[in-house]
């Protein structure tokens, strides 16, 4: 049953409930406890010691279920009795006496083959299972394993021995229940331990996938990348949150102690700390909506906006033609439904940044201050336009710092009408953005930045 | 930061007898926790029993309002011991959590010690002399009289056990967390100028989460974890019939329905059990009987506490009276 535990154990990992050798120890310890009689209580129990989040229960009751599962073995029934032992009769073939597998198929003994089975699982490594490729390799192992070669050699042998069909039959019957059977098994095997990491992989190639590709993105991709956004910002939200709390710890303010206990002749009955002031993020971001940008600026609101708990204050600006503030709409839309909202607004417009920059420094310059980072999300492609450097100069002398990310690589920069190199000398960081990795480290830059250390 | 006093039972023996009683098994401990008013599901009960066998501490999660620092109060009551209570909040530190030196206090000691110091070493003869019959006194400057215990002092140093709750531990810092973990694993305590405190009964230990931030990995292996969802109508009757004793079967089984068809619709803060039960006692007061759609127009902001929710939800009131 310790090995039992083991794969289960496994299983979970496969399934992205965290078990460490710690928790390992304390499920045996659990399982000792309880006892295996009570499933439910079994199953609570451990759950209680190895699932520690709501997800993880979700996660640990599917796959609790699942192996845990044996779906019941349904082979041709039992021969009627025939006279005499049918090993010994005369239309047994020879090699059945020396195939236990092929006795407890003729016997349609269901619980043996089961057993047969797991054991042959353990040697073939089923359990070892990756990728979904494997599956029909894995299958054949098995069969491999329990003896199937052995099983079509009798079928074989009985069909040329006169009056051996009946028998042959039979077993065909039973060969072909059992190949279905450890279809089934090998599959259950997957999905237990190669599902989750089919998912990761997938989510790992997203990441590094360009975001201004042409033919845009998959429907299918574009929901999975933004709950990949969304866990990246709680990630960073997290990690950031805590890293301010730091300001409320310190060591006795020594000065500011004695100063309070002058007024009781120098006892100090007022104790003060040091205390250190951490700034939080402000951040202006101003992306630009055209089609080619489109994508990525969706994914930088949608990055920003998941991380209202660290940033504490987010104003998000959009424009092709004109520029607009699009902090209202991305409230009452949500990110997926504003860009399309924003693009009725102020859509089908040439790209102008020069315009953009007028409109940006004639309403909203004051939303940038010394404590502001300006994140500019945008190809600097002016369509041959006035680039308004000066406004660019401007806002950089204001700001804390200025960010341009752009989603061309850098080769890019300074040919057709891009007038990126131009702005560069504007920015205090200028970086090719095409990925959501990419996009994840910049952000996390910007972070940082603001943080104590 | 109080020691509620749930008056310990004069039974002289430490430590819960784990073969008999409410913790022998889940049913009974299901049992026990419905003696002191609290109906649990055996979810719940089964992470409480694993609790106290494997002496782990346990860490309650739930949206607000589920009954998370009720369970430990309601624990704390069936094994009649005190319970300690702390609650976390930013900024909370070692300071305020484990122990304090009275710094007012030892500032006036030294104050007497330099006046007596004199007088004690006028009569040595020498320097030498001098320093020590310094070293023979007692260094009085770093010792208990001048420790201020805080919550998790208080609740190792309980010789009979108690029930600590620390509650909200998701409002505390990441330093703090840390800190924790050796209490929570050893149960046991540095203080770097005592040495190590060591509790003689390990105290069973409740933390409580709202998910307002995501816990560390460390401390969440330390713990068994329990997630206590809103309950079913079924269930949520009978924790209202215990906790509002002299309500109505029928207005029981109307105010239920009527919250569990709330929850179904899309609000900012969706009714917990703790809006249930004071809407319960709400319309116990307003002599209601039966529900119909001007009294619950009336004491909605009970059970809805946004301006918004309230606003969306009062059209259909009539709807959803009619609805089960």
């Amino acid at each position: 049953m310790q090995h039992t535990l083991e794969e289960f154990l496994r299983a979970l990992r496969a399934a992205d409930v965290k078990v460490s050798p710690a928790e390992a120890i304390d499920a045996a310890r659990t399982v000792s406890a309880v006892g295996y009689a009570d499933r439910e209580l079994f199953k609570d129990a451990l759950c209680a010691t190895l699932a520690k989040s709501r997800d993880e229960v979700t996660r640990f009751d599917e796959t609790f279920e699942t192996f845990f599962t044996r779906a019941a073995f349904t082979l041709p029934p039992p021969p009627e009795p025939t006279d005499g032992e049918p090993q010994s009769g005369g239309n047994s073939a020879p090699g059945v006496a020396e195939s236990p597998l092929a006795q407890s198929l003729l016997a349609g003994d269901a619980t043996a083959v089961a057993q047969a089975m797991e054991e042959a699982a353990a040697r073939a490594g089923v359990a070892e299972i990756r990728l979904s490729t494997q599956k029909s390799r894995l299958t054949r192992r098995l069969l491999d394993e329990m003896g199937l070669a052995q099983i079509e050699q009798i079928i074989a042998n009985a069909r040329r021995m006169p009056g051996g069909d009946g028998l042959a039959d039979r077993l065909d019957a039973a060969r072909r229940a059992l190949v279905a059977e450890a279809q089934t098994y090998v599959e259950r095997q997957h999905a237990l331990y190669a599902a989750g990491s089919g998912k990761a992989l997938r989510e790992e190639m997203l990441a590094k996938k360009a975001l201004n590709a042409d033919g845009g993105i998959d429907p299918v991709d574009l929901i999975m990348m933004q709950a990949l956004v969304k866990r990246m910002a709680k990630r960073l939200a997290d990690r950031y949150s805590r890293r301010r709390h730091t300001a409320n710890r310190g060591h006795l303010d020594v000065r500011k102690t004695l100063r309070k206990s002058m007024a009781h002749g120098g006892v100090p009955f007022e104790i003060k700390w040091k205390i250190k002031k951490i700034d939080k993020p402000s951040i202006v971001a101003i992306c630009d909506v055209s089609k080619s940008v489109a994508a990525a600026a969706q994914f930088l609101l949608t990055f920003l906006y998941s991380l209202n708990e660290v940033v504490d204050r987010l104003d998000a600006y959009a424009f092709s033609g004109r520029l607009i503030p699009v902090n209202a709409i991305l409230d009452d839309n949500g990110v997926e439904g504003a860009i399309l909202k924003v693009l009725q607004t102020i859509g089908f417009q040439q790209t102008d940044y020069g315009k953009a920059l007028e409109d940006f420094a004639e309403n909203h310059l004051d939303r940038v201050d010394r404590h502001t980072t300006v994140i500019i999300l945008g190809d600097g492609r002016s369509n041959f336009a006035d680039p308004r450097l000066d406004i660019m100069q401007l806002i950089q002398q204001r700001a804390r710092a200025v960010i341009w990310l752009n989603p061309e690589p850098e080769s890019y920069w300074a040919q057709g009408d891009s007038v990126m190199h131009r702005y560069q000398r504007f920015t205090h960081v200028a970086k090719p953005c095409n990925t959501l990795g990419q996009l994840e480290r910049i952000i996390e830059d910007v972070l940082r930045t603001y943080s104590a250390h | 930061m109080t020691i509620s006093s749930t008056a310990p039972a004069a039974n002289g023996s430490s430590g819960p007898n784990l073969q008999e009683g409410p913790f022998s098994s889940v049913d009974a401990l299901v049992t026990g926790l419905g003696s002191v008013g609290y109906i649990a599901s055996r979810r719940i009960a089964t992470a409480l029993y694993m609790a106290v066998h494997l002496q782990k501490p346990i860490l309650v999660e739930g949206s607000a309002g589920v009954g998370k620092t009720e369970l430990a109060l309601s624990t704390a009551r069936l094994m009649a011991k005190p319970l300690i209570r702390m609650q976390c909040y930013e900024g909370l530190d070692e300071s305020k959590a484990l122990y304090e030196w009275k710094y007012g206090k030892q500032l006036l000691y030294t104050q007497i010690l330099k006046d007596r110091m004199g007088v004690a070493l006028a009569d040595a003869p020498d320097m030498d002399a001098a320093m020590d019959r310094l070293h023979g006194m007692g260094d009085l400057f770093f010792s208990e009289p001048f420790l201020e215990p805080r919550p998790l002092m208080q609740a190792l140093r309980q010789d009979d056990g108690c029930v600590l709750l620390i509650d909200e531990i998701d409002k505390s810092d990441e330093a703090f967390e840390a800190f924790l973990l050796e209490v929570l694993s050893a149960y046991q305590v540095s203080v770097p100028e005592l040495g190590v405190i060591v509790a003689k009964t390990p105290p069973l230990v409740f933390l409580t989460s709202n998910n307002v931030r995501d816990l560390g990995d460390a401390l969440k292996r330390r713990c068994l974890h329990l997630h206590i969802p809103l309950p079913e109508a079924a269930l949520e009757e009978r924790i209202v019939a215990t906790r509002v004793p002299g309500i109505e079967a029928t207005l029981t089984t109307q105010l239920v329905a009527f919250v569990q068809s709330l929850r179904t619709l899309d609000l900012r803060k969706a009714p917990s059990i703790s809006e249930t039960v004071d809407w319960a006692r709400a319309l116990i007061l307003l002599h209601a009987d039966s529900l119909d759609s001007a009294i619950v127009r009336d004491t909605l902001n009970v059970i809805l506490k946004f301006e918004q929710d309230i606003v969306a939800v009062e059209p259909q009131i009539v709807e959803l009276l009619h609805r089960r």
